[in-house]
């Protein structure tokens, strides 16, 4: 009996670990497939032009609200922080590297996944549901190439220009608050910003991280919304799905990332 | 392979997992005729156009299309031989951010490189034949079952298909729309020379359409033959169908212990 149980536990274990490496096999098959049909997206630029419109420029009003307040809580800690050792001026430089370097990109890639991503995976899978993408496949399309493959270029080509935007205006946010409010001296606040954020070192690693994160985020939603039970409960368990994974993965990968790139 | 059949099943078998849907089964789609798949819910019939669309793959036995096995083909054939198939989904899988208009020229604009003036003739061509010219400007949300089916049935003959499969057309119309779509059926089947199968459940509208039945019953060919044989067949199974018997062969119950047993359980 005991031996029974024992070897019924190992084969559960044994079912489970198969049954998540099978899974890993299709993501990673389904994201090679998305890199591969590259060229072939952006020959129909008008498909991306298209998602990048409604994942672009339906996140802008989040994104620039969401880092015009990180901007100024930036300036705001920053200022009393620094002010300590009595180089408030500092404060200009402290924003804009925090922003570039991780704010920026992380935050973004966040909201992303709660704004374009969950959007991205209720429309595939209903699509799924609504037997729309079987019907596409018997119309000889493949669902791949033609709905897929541009949300995702859509959405990778996406993410660095929303992170940017992101840094700029929390930049404005942390100037509105040091120099403005607190009365910190504009001169300095963007001297030091000038000299200390290097664009390769900084601003690059920063679009390099947003790039990861875009292809992260926007794969993420795509996989959850693919793979989705074609109900309305299983597609709401994509969606719940699409936000954990995926902020999980960018912070994770953020940590990773930053360590490989910063600890030189 | 005759020349007449346009789908050939032979000793095909097909299941998910433990479940066999379809066990050991061959039959033959006649070319230019109306075929009618029919059978108790969960019978397989749906499966068999999964199958023929190669959308499943059958885990013994071959399928035909045009004498080819489809099995064989690779991911590009299997596409050019789905264009020359077209499929209404149960309830019409209309792509919901397309106007009408759209749906219908969607696999137009994919497959061909038709000017939009050549495009926009063939849509309402199209449209015209399922009565619809007039909602082309019609977002999917806008029109009612009925009329989504109608959409659903010009865009798969959009790419003149010889070969159209209907998924329960008939599957919650009411009376005058479910007369309109199975009178569409024939009229499309005749005029165009194409090919039908229709998996329904609707006896009486069926049979006055099909040229031949096909009944299936526990993954097996219960009956098959024009209408009225069917409808005189004296196999049990088939009689419980055709006559809507609620008891029979296929049972009322599902399978369980003895009722007796279930309420001592709990005294």
């Amino acid at each position: 009996m005991g031996g029974n149980k024992i070897s019924a536990w190992l084969a559960s274990i044994g079912f489970a670990v198969r049954q998540q490496l099978a899974d890993l096999g299709c993501a990673a098959r389904l994201l090679l497939q998305l890199f591969s049909l590259g060229w072939s997206s952006l020959k129909r630029f008008g498909l991306v032009r298209d998602q990048i419109h409604f994942l672009g420029n339906y996140s802008l009003a989040i994104i620039s609200v969401s880092g015009l307040f990180v901007g100024f809580v930036l300036g705001l800690q920053g200022y009393y922080t620094l002010q300590r050792y009595g180089s408030s001026e500092a404060v200009g430089l402290l924003v804009a590297l925090s922003l570039v370097r991780e704010l920026g990109p992380v935050v973004t890639a966040l909201l992303f996944a709660g704004r374009a991503g969950t959007s991205l995976t209720a429309e595939i899978g209903l699509m799924k549901a609504g037997e729309q993408l079987s019907a596409m496949e018997m119309m000889a399309i493949d669902p791949v190439k033609r709905i897929l493959a541009p949300r995702f270029w859509a959405g990778v080509l996406t993410m660095p220009v929303l992170a940017a935007v992101f840094s700029a205006v929390g930049i404005i946010g942390g100037w509105v608050v040091g120099v403005l409010m607190i009365g910190v001296d504009a001169g300095s606040f963007w001297s030091q910003m000038q000299g200390g954020v290097d664009v390769w070192r900084d601003v690059g690693n920063g679009i390099v991280k947003s790039c990861v994160f875009g292809v992260t985020v926007t794969f993420v939603a795509l996989y959850q919304g693919f793979e989705a039970q074609p109900t309305p409960e299983g597609v709401s368990k994509a969606t719940t799905r699409t936000v954990v994974v995926a902020s999980l993965l960018v912070l994770a990968l953020d940590f990773v990332l930053t360590a490989l790139m910063f600890s030189i | 392979m005759s020349a007449d059949s346009i789908v050939e099943l032979r000793q095909l078998s097909f299941g998910y997992g433990e479940r066999r849907i379809l066990d050991d089964i061959s039959l033959t789609i006649p070319r230019g005729k109306v075929t009618a798949l029919m059978g108790a819910s969960g019978g397989g019939k749906t499966t068999v156009l999964r199958l023929i669309g190669g959308q499943c793959k059958p885990q013994h036995g071959e399928l035909l299309f045009d004498g080819q096995n489809l099995a064989t083909f690779d991911a590009k054939a299997l596409y050019a031989a789905r264009r020359r198939m077209g499929m209404l989904f149960q309830f019409g899988a209309l792509f919901t951010d397309l106007s009408v208009f759209d749906n219908v020229a969607f696999p137009l604009r994919e497959h061909t490189n038709l000017t939009s003036v050549m495009v926009r003739d063939i849509v309402l061509m199209k449209l015209n034949a399922v009565g619809l010219r007039g909602a082309r400007d019609l977002m999917p949300s806008e029109i009612s079952g009925g009329m989504a089916r109608r959409v659903s049935l010009a865009r798969a003959i959009a790419l003149d298909p010889e070969l159209v499969m209907y998924d329960e057309p008939f599957a919650g119309l009411d009376p005058i729309s479910l007369g309109t779509a199975a009178r569409l059926i024939r009229q499309l089947n005749d005029a165009l020379g194409i090919t039908s199968i229709v998996v329904s459940h609707d006896l009486e509208e069926t049979f006055r359409i099909a040229d031949k039945v096909i009944i299936l019953a526990n993954g097996k060919i219960a009956a098959q033959g024009t209408p009225e044989e069917v409808c005189h067949s004296t196999d049990p199974l088939v009689n419980q169908f055709v006559n809507a018997l609620p008891d029979g062969p296929v049972q009322f119950h599902y399978p369980s212990v003895p009722v007796a047993q279930d309420f001592e359980a709990a005294a």
